[in-house]
């Protein structure tokens, strides 16, 4: 059985490292892994994306709409993008901190990211709300929000691999000074709501 | 063998090493820039590695290596051959005696590039072998196909992946090092009647050119690359034709089902004709799956035609498939069900989501250039003046609400189509922007044309020491070189002098009055002169203590918004506020608010 994940959010979010370390994981556990990213122009603040699929049989690094078994959307506008990727039964993680684009913060534009998380609710069967804001501001780091993504899936049990697997992937991808903030991060519990 | 997860770009560097690489050069170029760096990482003591000036120098050194018998791999993206074609064109006559392979990365949709070219074209075009991988898998076993054809054939041999094989992630069986082949070039044996190109030289190559290609054709028949997939009931007259990454889309979408026959060619040229016409039997109809341009399209209907085959081949030709933009998963299972006459598989309807915010990519919080834009606007405003931009992060300069980039063609043009605005519009001021990695690759000739033609310009060099768009590479200006030298570094400004341009000035621009002094002052004089603004790029530089506004003397006029829109300055709850995972304390926006409440955060 193959299993396709998505990952989406803003360029600048750290999406790619998740995607690195779910890959190695996932290669640990014997899978085959492929992956498609975003690279190049749209990383400068653009919406970017991550496809990753692990298992037996995989032809493509991408794959269509209405097939991603997890998404998890770093941003809520991003999520709502990306929506149609997600089966019919998928689960999604979603970070409820908007990013506001330089074109909204100047046409002064009325996004909050509270009407996406509203479209979310009523869409998606299983939605998993992430305060990414307040768990990274009790970390200590404004650039830890791809590990407190990452390690809310692995908890919820929706990776097929334990927080301390990604914790020891997590040390052989980032740098020593940054393995312990990373850690908390990925240890971090959010009580649900 | 073991596995590796591996980008495509890294299995094309690490299949090239494994296969004997002796010299790779290239230019940086989005999606073809990893491969280099990889080769660079993973690099034995006796290979020499550089990123050349242009592609055309890449080329040209390339050459000289695979003179002398080394395996030289030369990389570039699409656009990069178009700089390297006039080499291109006649190394082809000239051949190799080591194993050459131009990586040459195409970029359908485009996602980061000026065209959507087609390099399978400048392979019929130069006449030259070429490869186009479907896998990371393939990449890695294909580019070592690609240096024993190019040694074997003593011709340069083209390697063309496309972005989303370069950029793909899979886990990929590669060789260990004792199972790798060792190359070591005898030097270079003189010979002027096999190296010095001649009309004499070039008819009798040409000849042996096209007996080649005849002879390749027949070859690639039976390289493996090229398959069919049978489908599982004979009866079925239909087939797929397709190649790269769509192929790996044909084959998502043909899971679990049992026809049609597939082909995939992975050798658009010379073109694998006994392959073609073995699929062709018995079937009625191909839909040809193609990004970029119909080049299978196009054989499979030469052949028809030649053949007498009553196959209708379709594709983008017959408006069976969009001719522009990338092929996905999507799109490659809809157009297969409707060729097929298969009911397209049911969505998933969701309803009408709110309004979506776009999001243009933008220069990052706390870079130079946005200060550098900034001061050459404010110190122009009212003036009648045209702004001529370059490829690179600059161009994003473009952006509301700097819009400062009037005109953007292709690397090093700026510069000169500044000129021709100036001889037909005198009374314009004229500017061209380029960056430093531009300006060495392809605007110092346009320097030298602006001032032996007396041409009335200022040229603004934003200087953020390396090459940043592509991912931060040294060039010339940065006194590195992959070898991991530490050399001179060439001095822009000295550069400029020395062509002739006599009044160059280099400024902060985070200095914003002084920058938009310089720029009022030099943009007065007469003739060709030069600005250059010099600041680091912003991710490569740590980042000082943030700014925070002080909403007790903010008074809301919006003015740090609307000159700059620096994606660090927000509005949440109708105040203005800087955002701490993004703010580099660049200092720029305190620089510009009318009341002074934008200040240093307290530590
Ligand atoms: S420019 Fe100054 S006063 Fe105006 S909104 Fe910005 S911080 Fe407030
Ligand atoms: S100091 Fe101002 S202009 Fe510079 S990055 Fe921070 S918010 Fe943006």
């Amino acid at each position: 059985m193959n299993q396709n994940l998505l990952l989406c959010g803003v360029g600048g979010q750290g999406i790619v490292l998740v995607s690195k370390l779910v890959a190695s994981c996932a290669m640990q556990k014997g899978y085959d892994v492929m992956s498609a990213e975003t690279i190049g122009m749209a990383q400068k603040g653009g919406s970017v994306f991550s496809f990753l699929r692990f298992g037996e049989e995989i032809a493509s690094p991408m794959f269509g709409r209405g097939q991603a078994d997890l998404m998890i959307a770093f941003e809520p506008a991003e999520a709502v993008r990306m929506l149609p990727y997600l089966k019919k039964d998928g689960c999604i993680i979603v970070n409820t901190k908007p990013v506001m684009p330089v074109t909204a913060v100047l046409k002064a534009s009325a996004y909050q990211g509270t009407e996406m998380l509203a479209y979310l609710k009523q869409n998606v069967s299983r939605l998993i709300l992430v305060n990414g804001e307040k768990a990274c501001h009790e970390i200590g780091s404004p650039r830890v929000l791809n590990m407190i993504m990452l390690g809310t899936a692995v908890r919820h049990g929706l990776l097929p691999f334990s927080v301390s697997e990604a914790e020891t992937a997590m040390r052989q991808n980032v740098r020593p000074q940054f393995a312990e903030l990373n850690q908390k991060a990925l240890a971090y519990a959010e009580s649900e709501k | 063998m073991h596995k590796e997860f591996l980008m495509g770009n890294a299995a094309i560097a690490r299949g090239a090493l494994a296969a004997g690489l002796n010299l790779i050069c290239g230019y940086p170029g989005t999606p073809s820039t990893e491969v280099l760096e990889t080769a660079a990482k993973y690099k034995p003591e006796t290979l020499y590695v550089e990123w050349s000036v242009n592609e055309k120098a890449a080329l040209e050194v390339g050459a000289g290596a695979a003179y002398c018998g080394s395996r030289t791999m030369v990389t570039m993206k699409q656009v990069g051959l178009n700089v390297a074609s006039d080499p291109l064109m006649s190394l082809a006559y000239i051949g190799v005696k080591g194993g050459m392979v131009i990586m040459v990365a195409d970029d359908p949709g485009p996602i980061s590039s000026q065209t959507e070219q087609d390099t399978r074209h400048f392979a019929s075009f130069s006449k030259l072998p070429c490869f186009d991988p479907s896998t990371v898998q393939e990449a890695y076993d294909m580019i070592q196909d690609a240096f024993a054809y190019s040694e074997t054939y003593h011709t340069p041999v083209l390697f063309r992946p496309t972005t989303r094989v370069c950029h793909a992630y899979s886990s990929v069986m590669i060789k260990d090092p004792e199972e790798f082949y060792h190359n070591t070039p005898e030097g270079f044996i003189k010979d002027s009647s096999r190296w010095v190109i001649f009309p004499k030289l070039s008819y009798q190559a040409h000849m042996q050119i096209e007996k080649r290609n005849a002879e390749l054709s027949a070859v690639f028949s039976d390289y493996a690359g090229n398959q069919i997939l049978p489908a599982a009931k004979t009866d079925c007259r239909k087939g797929i034709a397709s190649h790269g990454i769509s192929f790996t889309y044909v084959k998502e979408a043909l899971k679990d089902r049992e026809n049609p026959a597939v082909l995939k060619i992975s050798t658009p040229f010379p073109f694998p004709e006994q392959k073609a016409l073995a699929f062709l039997q018995n079937l009625d109809e191909v839909l040809c799956i193609e990004e970029l341009d119909p080049v299978i399209e196009r054989e499979l209907t030469y052949l028809c035609g030649k053949h007498h085959l009553p196959v209708r081949i379709l594709g983008k030709l017959s408006g069976h498939i969009r001719t522009a933009g990338e092929n996905t998963c999507d799109s490659v299972s809809q157009d297969i069900a409707s060729f097929m006459g298969w009911e397209n598989p049911e969505e998933h309807k969701l309803p009408e989501p709110p309004a979506l915010p776009v999001r243009p990519p933008v220069l990052c919080a706390g870079c130079p250039h946005r200060a550098s834009f900034y001061a050459v606007k404010t110190a122009m405003k009212g003036k009648k003046s045209v702004f001529c931009g370059d490829i690179g992060c600059y161009t994003l300069g473009n952006a509301m609400p700097l819009d400062m980039v009037d005109t953007c063609l292709c690397m090093g043009a700026g510069v000169n189509i500044t000129q021709g605005i100036g001889h037909t519009e005198p009374d314009t001021a004229c500017f061209a922007f380029v960056g430093d990695s531009t300006f060495f690759a392809s605007a110092i000739t346009g320097a030298v044309n602006a001032v032996y033609n007396q041409a009335d310009m200022t040229l603004v060099v934003l200087d953020n020491s390396t090459t940043a768009m592509t991912g931060h590479q040294p060039h010339p200006g940065t006194g590195r070189t992959m070898m991991g030298e530490i050399v001179q570094k060439i001095s822009i400004e000295d550069v400029l002098k020395g062509v002739g341009v006599k009044t160059v000035e280099t400024v902060n621009p985070f200095s914003l009055q002084e920058a938009v002094g310089t720029v009022k002052k030099i943009s007065a004089e007469k003739g060709v002169k030069a600005i250059i603004f010099k600041s680091p790029c912003a991710m490569l530089i740590k980042p000082q203590q943030i700014l925070e506004v002080d909403q007790q003397k903010c008074i809301g006029c919006r003015k740090c918004i609307t000159s700059l829109g620096c994606p660090a300055i927000v509005t949440a709850d109708g105040k203005v506020k800087t955002d701490d995972s993004l703010c580099t304390g660049c200092g720029l926006c305190a620089q510009v608010c009318p009341v002074g409440a934008i200040g240093r955060a307290e530590t």
